[in-house]
C-alpha cells in the first residue's frame, strides 16, 4: 500500500488502460470464485474447489508480465492463474461441472485445468508436483531458443516438498528462464505456515544463489512491476528467480471448509478483507491518481458479472461427455 | 527367432542401446539424454560411452543426484517440444520418480482431455545376481506396468533393444524402458546396419515348440531358452515367447501359443507376488482355459528383499534348471 501511495509521484505516467485491464481481470477471478462457491452450495458442482479469492493480484500481476506463449504451471487453487493467463470463463465453468465443453473435456475438473493455447501446462493436485514440469518447460525454452519464460505458481506449503529443492538447484546451475512464484497465503491447508516452516521461506531459494524478491502480493502494481523485471532478466538468460508474494486466502482450504475458527480468527480474516483487499488497493490508487472515476469500476464490475453469469449458464447448459470418452486419451 | 536378420553384424546389448540413442539423436535434434554420470562417464555401466563426444554436454546432460527432479524436468521438457531420455541408473531408484511418472507423466494427456503430450523415455535397469544387494538389484517394471498412460518395455536381445528403444523415443507417450544390467556386455546378437524399429505390443516367438509355452521377459528369455535346451534332451519341445513390452501386452500371441501347447509357465524377474507373471498367467488362463491341461505356473523373483551373499542371492531368481524342472512336472515327465 505504501508503495502504491509513493507512486502518486508518477501519476502522469500511469497507463490507465493497463491498470483497468488488471482490475477487470481481478474482478473476473473474484466473481468467478463467488459463482463457484454458489454452484457448490446449490449442489450443481460435483466435488470440491479451492477458491483463489483474496490472492487475485498475484496471478494477474504476474500473468500481465507474460506473453501468451509463455508457460505457467498452476496448483489445486488454480482458477485465478488459468483465468489470468487467458482462459475463458465459460469453458472454465464447464470443466468444473464435468462437461464436454470444458478445457479438458470434463476429464480434469477444478484441479487440472490445462490449456496449450494460453501456455497453461496444467494445474496440479499434487502439492509441489508441477515444479519439475515448469523447470522442464524452461529447459526446453532455453534449448530450443524460443525466448519463452516459465512461471511456476505454488503455495508456501509446497516448500515442504523435496522436489522444489532438486529443481531450483538445476534451474540455477543451468540458468533456466523459470520464475518460482511462491504465494504465501499463510496456511498449509489448515495449519499456519509458521508451524511447519524452519527458517524463512525466501532463504530456501537464496541457498541456491537464486535471485529472490519479497513483495506485497495484495498490490497488483507491485506484483506486475516486479514480475516484469524478473521476466525480463529470465528472457535475457540471466537465470531463474524466486518471487515470494505475501497474500491471503479469503475462503477456507476448499469450499467445504467453513468452520475455520479453530485455526484462524474471524478478526484476521476481516482485517485482510477490509484493509488489504487487492481490488480496493487498486481502486484507491487509481482514484487518488485522479485518472479514474468510480463509475468506471462500477461499469467493469457490472460487465464482468454479466460475463460470469453467462459463462456459468453456458456450462450448466453444456452436455456431459459421451460415455465412449471414458477410455479415450489414455494414450496419444 | 521369427524376426528376419539382414546382416551378420553382432553387437552387445549395451552397444545396441547406445546405437539406438545415437541414431535417434542424429535424426531428431530435440532428443536429449539427462541423468547422473551420463556424459563423460557414459553411465557406470559405460553404456553411453562416447555419446557426449558426438552430441556435447547440451544434449548429454550430467545431472545432480535428483531422480525426481530430472524426471519432472523431463516431463516438462517433453510437453514443450523436446524428447527427453531420462536415465535412472538403477531400477531401484524409480521409486524416487514415482510421483512424476505415475501422477504426472501418465495422466497429463488424459487429464488435459488429450491436449498435452509427454513424449518422454525413462531408461533404467533391472536384474539381480550382480552381488549388489537389496537396493541395487530389483526389477520394478511391474509397478509401472500397473499404470494406464505409461508404456513399459523389457527387451531381451540387442536386436529388440535397439528397435524398441527407437520406437520408444518416437512414441508420443511416456515410456519406461527396463534394461537388464547383466546383459549389457554378456548378451550379444545380430543387429543389422539398416534402419529398423519394432512396434510395441507385438510379442516375439524366440523358439517354436509344441509341448509347453514358456513366456519370459528380459533376461528370463535366455533362462527360458536354456531351459528349452534341457527339455529337448528329454524330448520335450518348449515354445519360448517374449512379450517384449508388458504394457501394451500382446495377449493374442500368448493365448495362441498356450492353446497350441496346452501348458504354460510365465517367467519374469520381478517379485512373484502381484507381479507381471500374475497378470500374464491370468491372461492365458482366461483366454486358453478350455485348451489347458495344467494350471498356468508362475516363476518370479522370490518374495524376499534381494540378499547380498551369493549363496542366498542365487536362490532368489529362476534358473534354466528350475524352469526345466517345473516344465517337466507340468508335462507329466516327473
Amino acid at each position: 500500500m505504501s508503495k502504491a501511495k509513493e507512486r502518486k509521484e508518477n501519476q502522469q505516467s500511469i497507463d490507465v488502460e493497463h491498470w483497468l485491464d488488471a482490475y477487470e481481470q481481478m474482478v473476473k477471478i473474484r466473481e468467478f470464485e463467488e459463482k463457484v462457491n454458489e454452484l457448490y452450495i446449490t449442489a450443481k458442482m460435483p466435488g470440491l474447489s479451492h477458491l483463489y479469492s483474496g490472492q487475485e493480484a498475484v496471478a494477474v500481476g504476474v500473468c500481465q508480465a507474460l506473453n501468451r506463449d509463455d508457460y505457467i504451471t498452476s496448483t489445486h487453487r488454480g482458477h485465478g492463474h488459468c483465468l489470468a493467463k487467458g482462459a475463458a470463463v465459460g469453458r472454465m465453468f464447464a470443466e468444473l461441472l464435468g462437461k464436454v465443453d470444458g478445457y479438458c473435456r470434463g476429464k480434469g475438473g477444478s484441479m487440472h485445468i490445462a490449456d496449450p493455447d494460453t501456455g497453461n501446462l496444467g494445474a496440479n493436485a499434487i502439492v509441489g508436483g508441477s515444479a519439475g514440469i515448469a523447470t522442464g518447460a524452461a529447459f526446453s525454452a532455453k534449448h530450443l531458443g524460443n525466448g519463452r519464460v516459465s512461471v511456476c505458481f505454488f503455495g508456501e506449503g509446497a516448500l515442504g516438498q523435496g522436489l522444489f529443492y532438486e529443481v531450483m538447484n538445476m534451474a540455477q546451475i543451468w540458468k533456466l528462464p523459470v520464475i518460482y512464484v511462491c504465494e504465501n497465503n499463510l496456511y498449509n491447508e489448515y495449519t499456519h505456515y509458521t508451524e511447519t516452516t524452519a527458517g524463512s521461506l525466501v532463504d530456501r531459494a537464496k541457498a541456491f544463489g537464486i535471485h529472490t524478491e519479497v513483495i506485497n502480493g495484495q498490490d497488483v502494481v507491485e506484483v506486475y512491476e516486479t514480475a516484469l523485471r524478473l521476466v525480463d532478466r529470465a528472457r535475457k538468460g540471466e537465470g531463474p528467480a524466486f518471487l515470494l508474494a505475501n497474500t491471503y486466502r479469503y475462503y477456507g482450504h476448499h469450499v467445504g471448509d467453513i468452520r475455520r475458527e479453530y485455526y484462524r480468527s474471524k478478526e484476521e480474516e476481516t482485517d485482510w478483507q477490509e484493509n488489504r483487499d487487492p481490488l480496493s488497493i487498486l481502486e484507491d490508487w487509481l482514484l487518488e491518481s485522479g485518472t479514474t472515476d468510480p463509475s468506471v469500476f462500477a461499469r467493469i464490475r457490472s460487465d464482468v458479472n454479466k460475463e460470469v453469469e453467462e459463462g456459468a449458464q453456458f456450462a450448466l447448459d453444456a452436455p456431459y461427455p459421451d460415455p465412449s470418452e471414458v477410455d479415450q486419451h489414455v494414450y496419444c | 527367432m521369427s524376426t528376419v536378420k539382414t546382416a551378420s553384424r553382432e553387437l552387445t546389448f549395451g552397444q545396441a542401446i547406445k546405437e539406438a540413442l545415437a541414431e535417434e539423436m542424429r535424426r531428431d535434434p530435440t532428443v536429449f539424454v539427462i541423468g547422473e554420470d551420463v556424459a563423460e562417464t557414459g553411465t557406470p555401466f559405460k553404456v553411453l560411452a562416447g555419446l557426449v563426444e558426438e552430441f556435447g554436454t547440451d544434449r548429454v546432460v550430467d545431472s545432480p543426484i535428483s531422480e525426481a527432479g530430472i524426471t519432472g524436468l523431463g516431463v516438462g521438457a517433453a510437453m514443450t517440444g523436446m524428447r527427453p531420455v531420462v536415465d535412472i541408473m538403477f531400477g531401484d531408484f524409480v521409486t524416487l520418480t514415482m510421483d512424476q511418472m505415475v501422477n504426472q507423466a501418465a495422466k497429463i494427456h488424459y487429464m488435459s482431455g488429450g491436449k498435452w503430450k509427454v513424449p518422454m523415455v525413462l531408461r533404467t535397469t533391472m536384474g539381480a545376481t550382480r552381488r549388489s544387494a537389496a537396493q541395487h538389484s530389483q526389477s520394478l517394471h511391474t509397478w509401472l506396468s500397473h499404470i494406464p498412460g505409461l508404456k513399459v518395455v523389457v527387451p531381451s536381445t540387442p536386436y529388440d533393444a535397439k528397435g524398441l528403444l527407437k520406437t520408444a523415443i518416437r512414441d508420443d507417450n511416456p515410456v519406461a524402458f527396463f534394461e537388464d544390467k547383466l546383459m549389457y556386455s554378456s548378451i550379444k546378437g545380430h543387429v543389422p546396419e539398416e534402419e529398423y524399429t519394432i512396434p510395441f505390443g507385438v510379442a516375439d516367438v524366440k523358439r517354436t515348440g509344441t509341448d509347453i509355452t514358456l513366456v519370459a521377459t528380459s533376461s528370463m528369455v535366455h533362462v527360458a531358452l536354456e531351459a528349452a535346451e534341457l527339455l529337448a534332451e528329454i524330448g520335450l519341445e518348449a515354445e519360448v515367447i517374449d512379450p517384449r513390452t508388458t504394457l501394451p501386452l500382446d495377449k493374442s500371441t500368448l493365448i495362441h501359443s498356450a492353446k497350441k501347447t496346452s501348458r504354460a509357465i510365465v517367467i519374469d524377474e520381478g517379485h512373484e507376488q502381484y507381479g507381471v507373471t500374475a497378470e500374464i498367467a491370468s491372461v492365458i488362463a482366461d483366454g486358453a482355459f478350455y485348451y489347458l491341461d495344467a494350471p498356468v505356473k508362475r516363476m518370479g523373483a522370490m518374495d524376499v528383499p534381494v540378499p547380498f551373499s551369493p549363496v542366498l542371492e542365487d536362490l532368489t531368481v529362476p534358473t534354466p534348471e528350475s524352469v526345466a524342472e517345473t516344465a517337466k512336472v507340468l508335462c507329466g515327465k516327473k
